[in-house]
């Protein structure tokens, strides 16, 4: 039962902001809502950037994507700053506890040398992919269009700096603060062979431009097969070889990326509902960045796991896309 | 082994600094292709100092308790409706003008530092960037769930998005930042992380604030000192980000203080709305503008300059008419709005002879000289029913966008036009502060969407002034609009406090 | 010389950051205005770690500062055990 009081005197005189009230009808708005929607400027602005004067300062061109409201791409859990912050607070209260523990305990000595030596050469090095994708997400926050999907690829961005500070503790740890595995783990980024492809992959992607399909290369397609690859199958192999302490470091990108995926697969249904064009673009895009994503990580996922360790992340990737709605 | 102790610096370089690297398969320059077109040189980005060490867990969990903190407030704020708490109903009308003026700024901010946070080729000054540009997401976000609540229960605030993009006056904080973030990274830096954060905010939201606190409004006190908190952290990017220029190429000296010279003017007039806010709109006063332009512009900018001569870096150009103008724009600007009431998104008033009385004691050399003969002339005109509405559109100035309302310092009864061409055209300007800077960047300043010119040209709706306040701007008219006296807002107020 | 200056949210806490700095600085001036506290210094200004702990009796990260900070001016060095504001002139 619910018994509602009124003081006639205090009534209050609308529910909402107006613009929310022509999204959503007369009703009390959440908080996301009045955080999110039709925040952005839209029109008349004043001048060209200096930087990029074919375009208005916001414009949805600066994607092929093309939708008719931006605001579809509502995020499923609703992050606006607060709540994102707080999240990401009680995610990190964990981490630290954990990192703490690890320390205190020294569960390093736990550890075999081949197996520290694996860490560093296969975990560690992800901090600069890590980074990657920070410059990526934070590309498509600034020209992006429309709050809902911008606000959540700055908390991507951000969560991805986050990340490759933890990845660098994770370095710190084994080198007892003295930041030689880092120094070890950017050498085998730099130049050895099972790097290059992802490397490679990383610098190219720095350099494309259309901001939606940066969000395919990075945030579905690269993303989906890394956090497979690595804090799923090497993590498992990790468990089964006495590695699973580990595990308590890599704790926090695993949460992480099943709260990501969830909005990642909502932003990549919605544009594909949008139209038979957008399909046909996001399925071209998908299909050039697995082909290059797939060739660039086969030779880590063949020395760090096996042979069928490739087809296995693929195949994790191919049922999301197909609930999406592509290529079917 | 013991792991040795990492201390923050060290501990920092090493998590964040780090992470980037020299490229091999890609070009760099077309990864970070906006840093060479100012005309700024940087030979080393491994130079600069991290203004702040703070990593994304540390952030993620002092932010996370500054929102819990805010929150709560704003909780409470709404069920016990402390909207009822404030001094006096007019004071609402500056917390209209903020969330129609200002905290879209805060969203431009937003976009801003995230533009920089990711073309930077450094990623020292990359990550810096990026963290304010959560923080000014943030504040945007607690501006409008503080304001959310006052949404509910007065008029002006319901259409403030709409409203930015079009209404004349708001096309003044507008057209700042826009101008700010076409401009080139390093400009934008000088103008929004250094001359605005570091200056010129500290005057909206600390003497501000302190008022809102004075005058009841507890939302607005919380999200403002709680947003300060953040730009502790911002202006000591500001200051970085100047110190790293200057010290990196000696030609960057020249270019920087043009950008000073620019960006003081700019934000200096960009705070007329400010003083206005601070000197009228505040029934329980905490400080005069003037009083407060002494403290954190003169004295704190001051030292600031003095800092930065040894970069031979000089304080920025027309600061004695700056210092002039502290006495007058106040009362030149509410007398404007007073004017303009029924073009206004908010309500404007006379003071009351108690707070004529005050401006009188805080401004001695100009107040009952130049304006107050004004307001005792308007009081006798409302005694007889006539309450004085400017029938024309004012010109406006084609850089700042203010109304030519501004005199001549030295002729306070002179209003101060200048004007110059271009392409055969002529354009109008309200002081050679802004002349200076469109002629610097003619090209740019000529795309300036004035909203008078727009009206003139059909291109808001009417021709009538009301339909296009109405259709175009979305306001209500007669309940947004026009003198304080007599309005909802009031009624409303009256209503709910019980007297007639 | 010019001031430099700090401004703190006045609440329980600042107090006790604020007495920390009165007693390692003082020569401070500290002014109460509605919901702040603005503390201003000649040339310099510091808050120490061990000082404020002493002062909460708890432990005290220099980074918590930021809590309560409304505004400073003046360069900052920030360490583990300090804040500290200067002008260089």
């Amino acid at each position: 039962m619910s018994i509602e009081i009124k003081t006639a005197t205090l009534e209050p005189v609308r529910n909402t902001f107006a613009h929310i009230e022509r999204r959503f009808g007369d009703k009390p708005a959440t908080r996301y809502q009045e955080a999110t929607y039709d925040v952005q400027s839209e029109k008349y602005f004043h001048y060209r950037p200096l930087w990029q004067p074919e375009m208005e300062l916001n414009d949805p061109r600066r994607t092929a994507l093309v939708m008719e409201d931006w605001y579809a791409f509502k995020d499923p859990r609703q992050f606006y700053y607060g709540t994102y912050v707080q999240q990401r607070a009680k995610m990190q209260e964990v981490a630290e506890s954990n990192y703490a523990f690890f320390e205190k305990r020294d569960l390093k000595r736990l550890l075999s040398d081949d197996l520290q030596q694996k860490v560093i050469r296969y975990l560690v090095p992800l901090r600069h992919f890590e980074h990657t994708a920070n410059l990526n997400n934070m590309y498509g926050s600034s020209q992006g269009y429309g709050t809902a999907i911008t606000q959540a690829l700055l908390y991507d961005g951000m969560d991805r700096l986050g990340i490759a500070q933890y990845l660098s503790r994770i370095g710190l740890i084994l080198d007892g603060n003295s930041g030689d595995a880092l120094g070890e783990a950017k050498s085998y980024w730099m130049s050895e062979e099972i790097w290059q492809g992802v490397r490679a992959l990383c610098e190219e992607t720095t350099v494309t431009k259309d901001w939606f399909e940066l969000f395919i290369a990075q945030d579905v397609v690269m993303d989906a097969l890394v956090y497979d690859l690595v804090y799923n199958q090497f993590d498992a192999w990790l468990a089964d070889n006495g590695g699973q302490d580990i595990s308590m470091l890599t704790e926090f990108m695993q949460l992480w990326n099943k709260d990501n995926t969830r909005w990642v697969d909502a932003v990549l249904k919605a544009a594909v509902a949008e139209s038979a064009e957008n399909k046909a673009l996001l399925e071209g895009w998908v299909t050039t960045w697995k082909e290059k994503a797939v060739a660039a990580l086969k030779p880590l996922a063949e020395e760090m796991l096996d042979a069928e360790a490739m087809d296995k992340a693929v195949a994790a990737l191919d049922k999301r896309l197909t609930k999406a709605g592509l290529f079917k | 082994m013991a792991a040795k102790k990492l201390n923050i610096k060290d501990k920092y370089r090493l998590l964040t600094r780090d992470l980037d690297w020299e490229y091999s398969y890609a070009d760099r320059k077309e990864a970070f292709p906006y840093e060479d077109f100012e005309g700024i040189k940087i030979t080393d980005w491994s130079k600069w100092e991290d203004p702040f060490r703070l990593t994304m867990d540390t952030y993620w969990k002092y932010q996370a308790e500054k929102e819990k903190k805010l929150y709560a407030i704003f909780d409470a704020f709404a069920q016990n409706n402390a909207h009822m708490n404030v001094s006096d109903p007019r004071y609402v009308n500056a917390i209209k003008i903020f969330l129609t003026g200002v905290s879209p700024l805060e969203y431009q901010a937003y976009q801003g530092f995230a533009h920089t946070g990711r073309q930077f080729g450094g990623v020292g000054a990359r990550v810096a960037c990026q963290m304010q540009s959560l923080d000014e997401l943030r504040h945007v976000q607690t501006q409008i769930h503080a304001m959310s609540h006052f949404n509910k229960f007065f008029d002006g605030f319901q259409e403030y998005s709409h409203m930015h993009d079009r209404v004349w006056y708001l096309s003044v904080p507008k057209s700042f930042f826009n101008d700010a973030r076409t401009a080139g990274p390093f400009e934008f830096m000088i103008a929004i992380g250094f001359s605005f954060e570091y200056v010129l905010t500290n005057l909206l939201f600390v003497p501000f604030m302190s008022g809102a606190a004075h005058n009841g409004d507890m939302a607005t006190v919380t999200f403002g000192f709680s947003a300060q908190s953040d730009e502790a952290r911002h202006m000591t990017l500001g200051l970085e980000v100047i110190k790293f220029l200057l010290e990196q190429h000696e030609d960057n000296v020249e270019i920087v203080q043009k950008w000073i010279d620019k960006w003081f003017w700019r934000g200096s007039r960009l705070l007329t709305i400010v003083a206005m806010m601070m000197d009228y709109m505040l029934p329980n006063k905490v400080m005069s503008w003037k009083e407060a332009w002494e403290v954190y512009f003169e004295e704190a900018g001051g030292a600031l300059f003095k800092d930065l001569a040894r970069y031979g870096i000089r304080m920025p150009k027309y600061s004695e008419i700056i210092e002039k103008e502290k006495e007058h724009i106040s009362h030149q600007a509410w007398w404007t709005f007073y004017t303009h009431g029924h073009a206004a998104g908010f309500h404007t008033w006379i003071p009351t002879d108690e707070e004529l009385d005050w401006l009188s004691e805080k401004y001695p050399e100009t107040f009952d000289k130049y304006y107050r003969p004004r307001w005792e002339l308007a009081k006798e005109m409302e005694a007889k029913g006539e309450r004085f509405y400017t029938k024309g559109l004012p010109q406006l100035c084609t850089t700042c966008q203010i109304p030519m309302l501004f005199t001549e310092m030295d002729d306070p009864t002179q209003t101060s036009y200048r004007d110059t061409t271009y392409n055969g055209e002529r354009y109008h300007f309200c002081s050679d502060g802004c002349k200076d800077i469109f002629e610097d960047e003619p090209e740019k300043f000529v795309q300036s969407w004035l909203p008078v010119h727009q009206i003139f040209q059909g291109n808001c709706g009417g021709p009538d002034v009301g339909d296009i306040l109405s259709d175009f701007y979305h306001m209500n008219v007669g309940t947004d609009n026009m003198d304080m006296k007599g309005s909802p807002d009031e009624l409303r107020w009256k209503q709910w406090k019980g007297v007639a | 010389m010019s001031k430099v200056y700090i401004a703190l949210q006045d609440n329980d806490e600042s107090r006790y950051i604020v007495e920390a700095i009165e007693e390692d600085n003082p020569e401070v001036t500290v002014i109460h205005m509605p919901a702040m506290i603005r503390i201003e210094n000649e040339g310099r200004l510091t808050v120490n770690r061990e000082t404020v702990e002493e002062k909460m009796g708890r432990d005290w990260d220099v980074q918590e500062l930021h809590v309560n900070l409304i505004t400073l001016g003046g360069n900052v060095e920030e360490d583990d055990d300090s804040l500290s504001l200067h002008w260089n002139e």
